[in-house]
């Protein structure tokens, strides 16, 4: 069999953790609510062949939670970091091809946002959201897009000086054609990257703002919910449901991190020689 | 003599400005956020007095605290005594929210300088390893124990800690800031030191990732220079290198660094506090959210923010004393 070089075992890699993720997801979201049941026969059992996780208070399988929770907390963590990444596209635009006064109201926004600290700004939007998924969504979504928007920012300002683009402006293109023919293009790599690379962050805070009790209502269990539930039992010396959840959302983040960083060496040309 | 003393007076007159200008948007961005908010402060009030309350006298409180006044004139009325020193009274505490603010920031205050510290001294040295190690066994072992802490959440990494050492080995009481039934004046400095040490470790391992990959990049650009391939060739050692030409270099910027990541320390804190109920800031902010405290919510938000700008304005400063090109173009 001949050798694979390093570009396409990156590439296979990062297929074989899309699919991974997309399984994971898929099977998460299709367990049955009876797969969760309570029963108090079953209640507080420490792991064994047939819960692996073993069972909370209630006598809920931790496994089939645990999932449940990750899929819950994987679907606010795709559309916050969406929704913040394409916020972070036209701001980060508007910045770059606006005037001098825009770019300075924009940076001036960021700085206000930086300025305070995200768990006390996300707490701040979920109450003014009257605390629920829809405050989750928003505070986590409101939070995350400066870093990208800055990067983004400087790409437009990189590619805005390019040769191309001023041939193009002389030949009488308009600046909306030049956007999206020549600047939108280039973007799509940058946006991509940045997304996923944003989810991690994203899944994180969801899941801390969740566990104090802001957010999900307890009956839809995001993996907060199911950590917070733990810190009741851990005096008791109940370990799993607070290692085997949580070890699950660690495991996720990794995966996902890795899948990011991968997607840029793929990306980017900078990195296509190595 | 004079031009320098001129220009610091208006670079600080210049960070004041910005200051004041991103404080007082805060102020406004929070009380309409608070404002917005479907959640009755009022019904939550008297929730809390636990007493039935008569339709006359939820009109007087109502009155009382100006509910039916217009958003932009309630909002002048608290700027107006939020400049007089009075930020309210907690509805969850019944105390003055300056009062509580005051207290706990000062274990909130213990609690992030001791991780602050710890974080910045670990991280520096660790960051030190991994560039003279570069490319190395512990160069690669401690790049990837960086990389799991980043993707690791803080509060179940106290919880991990607190089922560890507080549950299982006992080697740590299990929460808040003194031991329970002692006064608060016979608490011991050991004491204080025993309860901060579990959330002050898990808030630091946090947060040193950041600071010993910007050292490794630094220290290893440091090596790459010519004046230390001088020194190898007059025959200096890893160690006497490091200590001759790369801590000088890679300090300041590491302090920096440290200085301007106050806004996670904070939000670090917040998840810590209420893993192991200690009561600080972070706490009561979460309390107060959760159970519509709007005066200790507003208050304890401006007040962060305030402690991230300091954070930001000591690393802008130094930013300036170490790299005399960014102080070249402030001129």
């Amino acid at each position: 069999m001949k050798k694979l070089n390093r570009r396409t075992k990156v590439l296979l890699l990062t297929i074989l953790m899309t699919v991974i993720l997309i399984a994971f997801y898929a099977f998460a979201v299709l367990i049955p609510e009876s797969a969760v049941a309570s029963s108090f026969l079953n209640a507080k059992l420490p792991p064994s062949w047939e819960h692996p996780f073993g069972t909370d208070a209630l006598g809920r399988d931790l496994l089939m939670r645990t999932f449940k929770g990750m899929a819950v907390s994987m679907t606010v963590g795709i559309v916050a970091s969406g929704i913040s990444a394409v916020l972070a596209v036209f701001i980060g635009i508007a910045a770059a091809t606006g005037s001098k006064r825009v770019d300075a109201v924009i940076s001036w926004i960021i700085d206000l946002v930086m300025g305070i600290p995200h768990t006390v700004l996300i707490i701040l939007i979920s109450f003014a959201l009257g605390r629920g998924l829809k405050g989750l969504l928003v505070g986590v979504a409101a939070t995350h897009w400066c870093s990208l928007a800055r990067l983004i920012r400087g790409e437009v300002l990189q590619l805005r000086s390019q040769q191309y683009v001023a041939v193009s402006r002389r030949l009488g293109k308009s600046s909306g054609w030049i956007l999206v023919h020549h600047l939108l293009p280039h973007l799509v790599p940058q946006f991509f990257v940045g997304l996923v690379l944003m989810f991690p962050h994203a899944i994180l805070h969801e899941a801390s703002i969740s566990f104090l009790g802001y957010g999900l209502p307890p009956e839809q269990p995001a993996i907060g919910i199911i950590l917070a539930e733990s810190m009741k039992y851990i005096s008791a010396g109940m370990w799993w449901p607070a290692v085997f959840p949580g070890l699950t959302l660690v495991l996720i983040v990794l995966l996902v991190d890795r899948l990011g960083d991968n997607l840029r060496m793929v990306i980017d040309p900078y990195n296509a020689q190595e | 003599m004079k031009g320098t003393f001129g220009r610091l007076s208006r670079t600080f007159l210049s960070y004041g400005v910005r200051i004041l200008s991103l404080l007082l948007a805060v102020s406004i961005i929070s009380f309409v956020l608070v404002s917005a908010s479907p959640i009755d402060p009022v019904q939550q009030y008297i929730l809390g007095l636990g007493t039935a309350v008569s339709p006359e006298q939820r009109a007087e409180i109502e009155e009382y605290w100006g509910v039916n006044e217009p958003p932009v004139e309630r909002y002048f009325t608290w700027l107006g005594e939020l400049l007089k020193g009075n930020l309210g009274e907690s509805a969850l505490y019944r105390r003055p929210v300056a009062d509580i603010i005051s207290e706990r920031f000062a274990n909130s205050l213990a609690l992030m300088f001791c991780a602050w510290l710890l974080a910045g001294v670990i991280g520096f040295a660790l960051g030190c390893i991994m560039g003279i190690y570069q490319n190395q066994w512990p160069d690669k072992l401690i790049k990837k124990i960086c990389y799991l802490l980043s993707s690791v959440p803080t509060f179940w990494l106290g919880l991990v800690f607190l089922l560890v050492f507080a549950v299982i080995l006992k080697w740590f009481p299990i929460g808040f800031s003194s031991p329970i039934g002692i006064l608060s004046e016979d608490v011991s400095i050991w004491q204080r030191l025993y309860h901060l040490a579990l959330p002050a470790f898990t808030l630091s391992l946090m947060s040193f990732a950041n600071i010993a990959l910007h050292t490794r990049q630094k220290l290893i650009d440091v090596l790459n220079s010519e004046y230390v391939l001088f020194a190898r060739a007059r025959g200096e050692g890893k160690w006497t290198i490091l200590r001759r030409h790369g801590l000088r270099n890679i300090m300041l910027p590491a302090l920096t660094l440290q200085f301007a990541s106050f806004a996670e320390l904070f939000g670090g804190s917040v998840m810590a506090e209420n893993v192991f109920s200690y009561p600080g800031l972070g706490s009561a902010v979460a309390a107060a959210g959760l159970n519509s405290d709007v005066p200790l919510l507003l208050g304890v938000t401006l007040f962060s923010a305030l402690f991230v700008c300091v954070g930001n304005m000591i690393a802008n400063l130094l930013y300036g004393v170490v790299d005399p090109q960014i102080r070249e173009v402030s001129r």
